[in-house]
């Protein structure tokens, strides 16, 4: 197939996107930014315009190319996957986005240490931030890299580092200069450019079958060696367990999803923070339903034989790109590779900026300085630490080549789900929650979650396995999210009655709450 | 100028109002019931889709649409459906409540430093 793809197009279109968000970046940013600047946007975006920002962030290279693939290999199973991340986005409708917009400022860990301890909070929210933005970099790295062994038709360790060093650079520069602001921009075209694109195709897809969507499957029926097998699930979960782990951590992840949560900052106000998740349910929504037929059509037109066979580069990942390829030649395909890679770009950068806002804000400013830091210092640390965090992924993209893309964001869904967000809850809703039960939660629900992963099949004992040589899977799942959401729920009650309030804890209680149902107080946009 | 006392007196005032417990309530018994039920409907889903692959493989007619794509797409339905009701109650029924009692938490500092710096400790 490789003979049809034409890597000086690709590179032409990627191109374009760079210079033309770079551009964007540098009009936005304002030097000497304001930490509401660099960390929020200055709170100046409306609701819609960071709805679609949300979708930019959520929509990463797991739902676009992950997705897409794992339908046209295992059918019904890849679509489960789609519904987990969305229905999971009325847990932060409903319970999470306003009250946090209205009681924090900056990080998830602004709202968690409100009424408790601020220094060891601040420290475990931080911690648990950090942790899920790693997975969550280094799956989009690995993603990177599998996706220009197919765009340019080259593959092997040194074409593969150098394109995940240049994802890295550009990501650090779209985050040093442009801030939040900036982030948010290059987040709103590329969510703009991955829907319009899946939508094209979409719509070329349908007109082929006449818009006769039991005939796709049809074709896609005909054209897989499993035959009918893909239109119901089990293909690959054979273990229903397993999918209930999966499918937990899924819909409670992403409401403890550090990336998603900074969002809600960015716009003036909690009411603008609900319409923000409205407009994102919608984009979301309707981007996997467009990804349900792009799925199923690429297992009619490409065929699941190609996508599996491991001489083809990108394998199961490529399904989306080699549809475009198929269906409307090398040109669509350069447009939708790349706003895949435009997609990775854009999500490196909202999860650099998250991991950076939290070093600086939570364990810069509030727990080495004791909250004596200045603002402008606290702005320069983020900058710094952005060059770190963006070096850390691209040797952690660069090691993890070849890792299964799903498996390291599920790892992060479920360290989310189990470390944040059975505090978010609490915190915000139990009004004897202190301290000892967040810690307990925290850590409890983060090291849980990490030493089930490390004893897992997914690391060890089976031929996908991290490394299928060695052999300690004593836990039997793949996804931990059954046993450590629960603990992490429980060790929150058990901690809390364990330990003792703080002298203040009834009028921090009743600031918080009244704070959060009301939006009083809240951080203003002028804030500076 | 404020103190955190005075803005903890307050707190705890509006806490214990009426006004303040009826909108909490208001919040819950409209919240509470919607999560419990796209949880369930969630989990009922995921279960169904383990441990009765049969039933999700059934046909619906003689078309290749089964009826595990229907109860998928089920859930897009009521995703977007739970966020609309949402949105139309909070829009109607919650933000002109919660936008008076804010104005009554913030009139009590006006002469005080001003929003969000007080969290930021």
């Amino acid at each position: 197939m490789s003979d049809e793809i034409n890597p000086v197009i690709n590179m032409v279109v990627f191109g374009i996107f760079v210079v033309a968000t770079l551009i964007i970046v540098f009009r936005v940013s304002k030097r000497n930014a304001t930490a509401t600047e660099f960390f929020a946007g200055g709170r100046s975006f409306s609701g819609p315009q960071n709805g679609v920002a949300i979708a930019g962030d959520y929509l990463s290279a797991a739902s676009f190319l992950g997705i897409c693939g794992a339908i046209a290999v295992a059918g019904y199973d890849g679509f489960l996957y789609s519904i987990g991340f969305l229905v999971a986005w009325l847990v932060a409708l409903l319970l999470v986005a306003e009250l946090l917009r209205n009681t924090g400022r900056f990080t998830m860990a602004d709202v968690l240490s409100f009424r408790l301890k601020q220094r060891p909070v601040r420290m475990a929210a931080a911690l648990a931030t950090l942790v899920v933005c790693f997975f969550y970099l280094v799956a989009q790295m690995a993603g990177a890299g599998g996706l220009v062994a197919l765009l340019l038709g080259l593959s092997g360790p040194v074409p593969t580092g150098i394109t995940v060093a240049i994802v890295g650079v550009v990501m650090i520069v779209y985050v040093i200069v442009g801030g939040m602001k900036g982030t948010t921009w290059v987040q709103i075209i590329k969510a703009v450019l991955l829907v319009a694109g899946a939508g094209i195709l979409t719509i070329v897809v349908l007109v082929m079958v006449g818009f006769d969507f039991s005939e796709l499957l049809q074709r896609a029926v005909d054209a897989s060696p499993e035959g009918e097998a893909i239109l119901a699930p089990g293909l690959q979960y054979p273990n229903p367990i397993d999918f209930l782990s999966l499918g937990l951590a899924l819909v409670l992840g992403t409401a403890g999803l550090p990336h998603v949560l900074m969002r809600f900052y960015t716009v003036p106000t909690g009411k603008e923070a609900r319409r923000s998740v409205v407009w994102a349910i919608w984009i979301i929504g309707i981007f996997y339903l467009f990804t349900l037929v792009l799925g199923y059509a690429a297992a009619a037109f490409v065929g699941p034989e190609i996508l599996t066979d491991p001489s083809t580069p990108g394998g199961q990942n490529a399904a989306a790109p080699l549809l475009a390829l198929e269906i409307g030649g090398p040109v669509l395909m350069a447009v939708i590779s790349a706003i895949a890679f435009a997609t990775i770009l854009a999500v490196v950068a909202g999860l650099a900026i998250t991991a950076a806002t939290s070093f600086a804000h939570d364990i810069y400013a509030s727990v080495i300085k004791k909250g004596q830091a200045d603002p402008k210092q606290e702005v320069k640390v983020a900058r710094r630490t952005v060059v770190v965090i963006g070096v850390i992924a691209i040797l952690g993209g660069i090691v993890a080549q070849g890792q299964n893309v799903a498996f390291l964001v599920a790892l992060a869904f479920a360290v989310a789900a189990s470390a944040n967000l059975p505090t978010i809850l609490y915190s915000l809703f139990w009004k004897r929650f202190n301290t000892t039960g967040a810690l307990w939660s925290m850590y409890g629900g983060l090291a849980s979650c990490i030493l089930l992963i490390v004893f897992s099949p997914a690391v060890s004992g089976g031929p996908k396995s991290m490394f299928p040589g060695l052999d300690f899977d004593l836990f039997p799942l793949s996804n931990p999210g059954i046993v450590s959401i629960p603990l992490a729920f429980l060790l929150g009650v058990v901690g809390t009655f364990v330990g003792k309030p703080e002298a203040d804890h009834d009028a921090k209680q009743a600031e918080m709450e009244v704070r959060s149902f009301t939006g009083a107080n809240a951080a203003k946009a002028s804030d500076h | 100028m404020t103190t955190p006392d005075h803005l903890a007196d307050r707190s705890i005032a509006v806490q214990a109002s009426p006004e303040f417990q009826a909108l909490r309530r208001s919040f819950f018994t409209f919240i509470l019931p919607l999560t419990v039920l796209f949880l369930l409907w969630y989990l009922a889903y995921v279960l169904l889709a383990g441990f009765a692959p049969d039933l999700f493989a059934t046909r619906v007619g003689d078309s290749n649409i089964t009826v595990g794509l229907l109860f998928g797409l089920g859930q897009f339905v009521t995703t977007f459906g739970i966020t609309m009701a949402y949105r139309s109650w909070a829009n109607k029924r919650y933000d002109p409540h919660a936008a008076e009692l804010r104005d009554e938490m913030e009139r009590g500092e006006l002469d005080g430093p001003v929003a969000g710096e007080e969290a930021a400790r």
